[in-house]
Formats: structure tokens, sequence, C-alpha cells
């Protein structure tokens, strides 16, 4: 039995294995047009619509670069305290494949805009730091569909020559929850930095998934396997995991692994040697000769610097510190740029308490339940904090709110009009309860004197019906305090 | 360094280059004639040297983001052996 429960080891005949992840993420800069032609990036366009002469590679073109790609490329690379490397160069990766005109694709080899960094990971457990081990600038390539004709494939160059940058993670990953923390997280600083908008269903972020096995205690690593452009986080889980059970048969059984590129089969989850890549790895880098090495200006790197919005971190930290919240309700609320702000916005002028516990609470809730973003909330910041307020007001019970939440999660209407609307206004006059208490217990003598013999949990009883024959807007700290002195 | 056939055949494929038989020992010699040379090349120490990746002393050039580009499918597709109205085809490629 291992110690650590929530350490991710495969069993197997031998002893308990070690599963360790590194992860090449490729996130498309979020520019107008590609990394070294005009042509737009926009996704969705009819097929060859977005292609210019240089990206279907036209003999005597030249690659021009795109300065807002370098400087997104910078922007990410402080956002995950990376080094900036002040020189750097283009490279040709050549490789022979039908989406690909040029017969190779322009990216950085030997030395890359960016270098090594590391980002957190909070987790279950605590907080990991996994290394960064560089990020560099790189062209996209075409799109091969293979579906449209029983014996062609078509391609479609609207993607080719996109800017993407390629990030490349040290081996530090052990388990399937850590690689989803960590795309969440990388996805997160970039959205929050706005250098790549991290939509996973348009392939702006994929990532090459490194797996290899080891027994537990080991220190040398395994020999790994490449699994190519997965594109969703649950599919990265699952073919890691199938992963490494088949690596752990194989080394159990007595055969060794070879180190190859693997696809993920998503419907029959499992992963299957790539043939077409066999001799991938001969990609013969040499420098670009159309392209000059990159140069970066100090002073573009300071003003970047100067200039980088508040990241999900310094957030996190900034609002345990300012609103007193717990470090899960801070995480929960600074993962996407857009609930901070939403919840940045409510609390100005609603309880900071309540605005937490809704959010996080019945808002996510209902978000979930419709799989639509804050951004697609029907309910607005205006309306969430006028319900607050009208639970901070005493106007109506939390329990009244609920029913008010129901209503307001489908249309986002005004709270305070539904509450006019279903007669939810709490009731507060001490003499109407008084009332409407004493009736009740006339009701009920014998509960009454079950209770006063000793049965104390009829003291629910009488508050439910309180609430019931008040149609839910009595207030309940009131009905509690009346009861309290009628039934002494 | 020897450049062996099996080297060229590896290569040429690589490069999808359709390869004479009767060429290859030619080229084999040739190819070896210019590494033997880099390797006398390569003898000089250069330790303290970085690589020199352009002769040229100048910056690399930039250009704004702005689409300026694109929008000429027919151009594009013109000279291809196989397209439809909108794709470039080429034989069947399996995974």
């Amino acid at each position: 039995m291992s110690e650590d429960k929530s350490k991710y080891l495969i069993d197997g005949i031998q002893g308990k294995w070690e599963v360790v992840i590194g992860l090449e993420v490729h996130a498309q800069v979020s520019s107008k047009s590609k990394l070294f032609s005009g042509s737009s990036t926009t996704f969705g366009g009819d097929p060859n619509t977005q292609v210019s002469l240089v990206d279907s590679a036209f003999p005597g073109m030249l690659p021009v670069i795109n300065e807002y790609c370098i400087e997104q490329a910078v922007k990410t690379g402080l956002g995950i305290n990376a080094q900036i490397n002040s020189y750097s160069v283009f490279d040709r990766k050549n490789y022979f494949y039908a989406d690909l005109p040029q017969g190779y694709q322009i990216s950085q080899f030997k030395n890359p805009i960016v270098g090594e960094g590391e980002i957190t990971l909070d987790l279950k457990t605590g907080t990991k730091n996994i290394g960064i081990e560089r990020l560099h600038l790189e062209q996209d390539a075409g799109k091969s569909i293979h579906d449209l004709d029983p014996s062609n494939t078509f391609v479609d160059l609207n993607r080719s020559g996109i800017a993407l940058m390629e990030i490349v993670s040290k081996p530090d990953l052990r388990s399937p929850d850590e690689v989803n923390a960590y795309v969440k997280k990388l996805r997160s600083i970039m959205r929050y930095l706005g250098t790549c908008d991290g939509n996973m269903q348009e392939g702006s972020l994929r990532a090459d998934v490194n797996v290899s096995v080891r027994k537990e205690g080991d220190k040398k690593l395994g020999t790994r396997c490449e699994i190519k452009n997965v594109n969703s986080i649950k599919f990265m889980q699952m073919a890691i995991d199938h992963e490494a059970r088949r690596q752990v048969e194989l080394i159990e059984s007595g055969e060794s692994i070879v180190q190859e590129t693997r696809l993920f089969d998503t419907k029959k989850n499992e992963t299957r040697s790539m043939r077409s890549k066999e001799d991938a790895h001969d990609y013969r880098y040499f420098p670009d000769p159309d392209l000059l090495p990159l140069n970066l200006d100090k002073n573009l790197i300071e003003k970047i610097k100067k200039n980088l919005p508040e990241l999900p971190d310094q957030k996190k930290e900034r609002f345990i510190k300012d609103y007193s919240l717990s470090t899960y309700e801070a995480n929960v609320l600074v993962s996407e740029k857009e609930v901070a702000a939403f919840f940045e916005e409510v609390i100005k002028t609603a309880d900071k308490k309540l605005a937490t516990n809704w959010i996080i609470g019945d808002l996510f809730a209902s978000l979930n339940e419709k799989n639509i973003s804050i951004s697609e909330s029907p309910i607005k910041a205006k309306e969430m904090v006028s319900l607050i307020n009208s639970i901070s007001s005493g106007l109506i019970s939390g329990r009244a709110a609920k029913e008010v939440f129901e209503v307001m999660k489908d249309t986002g209407a005004n709270p305070v009009k539904i509450i006019e609307e279903k007669g939810l206004k709490q009731k507060s006059d001490p003499k109407e309860l008084e009332a409407l208490i004493d009736k009740i217990l006339e009701e009920n003598k014998d509960k009454v004197s079950q209770y006063k013999s000793g049965k104390d949990k009829l003291f629910g009883f009488f508050v439910g019906q309180a609430m019931k024959v008040s149609g839910g807007t009595a207030n309940p700290q009131l009905v509690n305090d009346i009861l309290k002195n009628k039934l002494k | 360094m020897s450049i062996d056939k099996d080297k060229i055949k590896h290569t040429a494929k690589l490069a999808r280059i359709s390869l004479d038989e009767n060429k290859i020992e030619s080229l084999s010699k040739d190819l070896s004639n210019i590494f033997n040379f880099i390797e006398k090349l390569s003898k000089t120490n250069t330790g303290k040297v970085n690589p020199l990746t352009s002769i040229l002393d100048q910056s690399l050039r930039t250009r704004e983001d702005e689409v300026t580009d694109g929008g000429i499918r027919d151009k594009i597709l013109e000279n291809s052996p196989n397209k439809n109205e909108e794709f470039f085809i080429v034989p069947k490629v399996i995974e």
C-alpha cells in the first residue's frame, strides 16, 4: 500500500510504477495575421481563402515576421517567469507532408526566444512548481481532411503559417490530474495576458504528450513515447493513463519501450504507433537563410514587463489578503479572467461573503448545467448585486433568494421585479409573525406538549410550518426568536 | 567521414528526391569529399566564437500585425495537379 493516496501510481505485477510526463503545448498567438505573411488567422473561413503566396510556398516568396507575435512570445515568457533571450534564431525543421507546402516548418531550435521558466500549480495536496524548458515561435501546418473522399485527402492551407508558441515543460508532471492543473494554469496565464485565446475547441491550444514510466523510487527516466496533437484535457488524461499502462505491461513482460510517436484514438481509447512519422526525428534543422537572427531590444522587453497585467497568482494573493477569501475560493475565482472581473464588479457594491458563496455556488452550478461561460451568463453583475443586496437588507430570506435565482438564471430578469411578482418579500413584522405562529401552535397543541416534555427536535417542525404557511417569506431569524419565546 | 550508400538513399528519401542507382557510387564519393573538407574546418579551434547565423550585420525586419493578403484561392490552386473548387487534392494519407 502506498502511503500517500494522492500519488498516481500504476499497479504492476512487479510493484508500483511512477508515470513521468512532459508536455509540449502549442498555443496559437492571438494575432490578426500570420507569423510570416499578411493572411488572416480568423477561425472557420472558407477553405484556402486565407492563404497567401508565402503560406502556399510559391517559389521566390520571402517571409517577413509579424512584430506583434514576437511581443506576445516575450509577454508569455514573462508570464511564466522565464528567461527572455535577446538573441534568437529561426530554423527550418524539414519533413515531408501534404499540408506543409514549404517542405519545412519555420521554427526555433538551438536559440529559442524564451528560455527556462516555471509555473506554480495549486493541487489538492498543496502547490507544486513545474519547470518550463523553453518557449519558441513556429508556424502551424495546414489541415488535411481525410473523410471527404474515399481515395483522396483534401488540403486546406488556411492554418498554414499561423503563429504558434510551443511551450515545452520539463518532465515534472506525475499524473493526469497534474496535467489537468498545468494546462489550465498555462491557459489561464495566457488568457490573462491576452497572448492566446485558449480556445481548445478551435484548436488554439493543443499538446504533444511525452510519457514514460519507471519503478517507484527510481531516479533514471524511462524511454518515452510522444503522443501527438491531443486537443482536449480529457483526451490528454485518457491518453496518458492508457499509454502508461501499455508501457508497464510491455516492460513487465520482458520487452522494451521503443521511442516513437504515437497517436491517440479517441474512439477506441488507445494509442497506436504513427508509421508515417518513422523518419520524423530526422528533421535536419538548419538556420533559415531567409530570416536574420532576431535581436530583441532591451527597451522593448522592459516596456512589455512594465505593462504586464495582474496575473492569476498575484490576483489570488490579493483576493486572499484584501477580501479574506480562503485559498480554495480565491483559486476558483481567479482561474478565469472573466470570473475574477465579474466577482470584483459585484463586490464593489455588495457583501463579499455572500457574493463569494453565490458566485462559486449557485451561479457556477447554473453555468455548468448550461455549459456556458460567465460572459454568456444571462445574469449580469448588476442583477447579482441586486439579489445579494436584497438578502443583506433583509428584503428576502436566503430561501426566497434561491427561488428568485431560479428565475434569474434563465431570464436574467431583475431580482427586485421577481420578488414583487412572486410576493417573496420577507415578512419581518413581529406582530404579523406572532399571529401566524400563534395559529400554528394552536393547531398543533399535541406537538407543543410533546416539545415541552423534552422532544426538542420538534422545534424544527414549528419553524418549518411557519415557513410553509408564509410561503417561505417569513424572516427565519424572527420566527426562531418568537418561537423560542413562546415555547419557553 | 564517409557517406555510404545507405546514408545517401536515406537522405534522398527524406528529401523525396528520386535517385538513379548508377549515380549513387559517384554521389557517395562527392559527398564524402565535401564532408572531409568540413571535417578539416571543424579542427579549427572555435571554442570562444559564437556560431555565425548570418553574414549580414543587420537585424530582422518586422511588419505590423495587419491583414494585407489572402483571398486569392483560384490563384493558389491554379498550379495544383489535382484540385477542386476549394481544396488541393492529394493521394490519401492514412494515419
